[in-house]
Parts: structure tokens; sequence; C-alpha cells
């Protein structure tokens, strides 16, 4: 995968298929180092599932016997010297936390986050995201619950909605990145 | 700037069309994208984007474009699937925005298969 945003956009729809009613994506950037939190309510992992989930031969699937996302991401976080951890627990949900070092020359792009995060809701309507990208001169936020609230009952599927969901983070974005 | 007014004038603007379309649900045609590992990584997300535009602009009030996990063919995605009532389901393999765009003209609102994308062109 090219851009930081298709690993996040793959990683979150493992906390879909975990049964989630919220996922926050967190990316905050310091001195160098870029930390992506993906983060859910969903149905956590067993100690035993979590000791091989960056095994590229294990999966939830039945129809093959490969999972590449988790081994996509840690190996593309590892590339730059980074570092790669997933915490979960059954009923407890699972956090994954990746580091990037920015300055390497393996590091991937951040590419179009606002079209993962757009995704994510389009494909998963009922669930809430809340997406906070923190650097030193700016920061690009969206919560979803914030938006049903003003939405008083329009779909966020909507095509108006998910077209102001990408612009509005695209324009946020765009307020700090060089 | 935009603000969460917009998303208030969206909801006005929705309100007052949600009567047009709900008469036309059962014409309903279904578009769906493959969004698993293996489709992400192939391009579905640009596709995906590339397919809610056209739907959008166009105002097809009665196409919905969902999402799907893997299909089951990795190395032809990315994978768009066609769902017409009463048609056989039509499979379209290695999209590219600007195919599926020729799609959603041409199969989805002139109901003529695009058959050079289909995964019995591609096989």
């Amino acid at each position: 995968m090219k851009e930081l945003s298709l690993h996040i956009l793959d990683i979150a729809m493992n906390s879909v298929k975990a049964g989630a009613s919220l996922i926050e994506i967190t990316l905050t950037e310091a001195g160098g180092v870029l930390t992506v939190t993906v983060r859910d309510d969903g149905a956590g992992m067993t100690p035993e599932f979590l000791a091989t989930v960056t095994d590229p031969f294990t999966t939830t699937r039945t129809t093959r016997k490969v999972g590449l996302g988790i081994p996509l991401l840690k190996l593309a976080a590892e590339q730059t010297g980074g570092t790669f951890a997933i915490e979960s627990a059954p009923g407890a949900g699972t956090t994954v936390t990746t580091a990037f070092h920015t300055g390497h020359m393996d590091n991937p792009p951040l590419g179009d986050i606002a079209g993962s995060v757009m995704s994510l809701i389009q494909g998963s309507p009922d669930i809430d995201v809340v997406y906070t990208h923190s650097a030193p001169a700016g920061e690009a936020s969206l919560d979803t619950r914030v938006l049903r609230e003003a939405l008083g009952g329009i779909p966020l599927e909507s095509p108006d909605v998910l077209l102001w969901i990408q612009q509005t983070i695209e324009e946020e974005e765009r307020s700090f990145q060089p | 700037m935009k603000s969460i007014e917009d998303l208030k004038k969206i909801r006005e603007e929705t309100l007052k069309n949600i009567n047009l379309r709900k008469e036309d649900n059962d014409h309903a045609v279904r578009v769906v994208v493959g969004m698993a590992t293996c489709g992400i990584a192939a391009g579905a997300r640009p596709v995906l984007a590339a397919c809610l535009e056209e739907v959008r602009v166009r105002n097809l009030a009665d196409v919905a474009v969902t999402q799907t996990g893997c299909i089951g063919v990795c190395r032809l995605e990315p994978i768009v699937e066609v769902f017409t009532p009463g048609q056989e389901k039509v499979t379209y393999v290695k999209m590219t925005p600007e195919k599926a765009r020729r799609v959603i003209a041409e199969h989805v609102v002139n109901r003529q298969v695009v058959s050079e994308y289909t995964i019995g062109a591609a096989e």
C-alpha cells in the first residue's frame, strides 16, 4: 500500500468487523515521529489470537488462510525504524498503535486521509468515527456524533453529507500541512 | 471554510427531496465495491469515491453504493459488482475511477453492460 491512509482504512475495517460502535483514529505528530492509533470498542481478541495476529497466516476469514492487513502495517512502520503495538482483550476492544519516523526515506505519505475517513463512514454509517490529526502547526478533527446531532436524522451516508465530510477534512488538513 | 451550519442546510435540502425518493426504492440498483485489504491495496478507495461522485452528481436517488469484503479473486481487484433487480449480477474487474464512471453512465443509468470490463472478458 502506497499511502498510510490506506493502511488506516484497512485497519479500521477490522474494527467494523469486530462489531465496534465507536472507532477512534488519532494521528499525532511530534519530534519527527507520527503516531497513529486506531482504537475500537469492538469484540476484542483472546490472548491466543492476539499472539498470532501479526502472522500473515492468521485470519478470521474462512475462505482462505492469509490475512495481510496487520502484517503490512507493521512492516510499513518498522521499515521507517518505527514501532507497532496491538492491545486487545475480549469485550474490551482493540487498540493498534504504530509510530513512523517521518524523516525516513521509506516513510509512506499520509495520502488521502479525508478519502479514507469518508469511505469508512460511508461503508458503516451506523458506527461513530472520531478522527483527530494533531501536528505542531495545527489540527484537523471530525466527530460523527456531532454531525449526527446537526443532521437530526438525515443519514451520514447521504451524498451531500459525505462530500461535506471529505471537503471539511481536506480543508483542515491543508490548513497546516506544508 | 466549512462548518456545522452547512450540515443544517444539507438537512433542510434533503428533507425537501425525501418524499420524491421513497417511491423509487423498488427499482433500486446496487453498486458494491470490494473493500478488503486486497481491494484497498489495489485501488478500491478512489474507485468507490468515483462511484459515489457519479451517483451524487447525476442525482441517482435510487442507486445504492455499498461496500463489501473480499470477493475472492484478489488478483482482479478492484472489483465492482452491479446488482439490478430481475437481472444476473455483473462483476467488473481491475477497475479504475475512469472505468467506474463509465459503468455508472452506461450500465447503471442506460442499462447497457460494459462487457469489456467484466470478469468474463478478463478471464
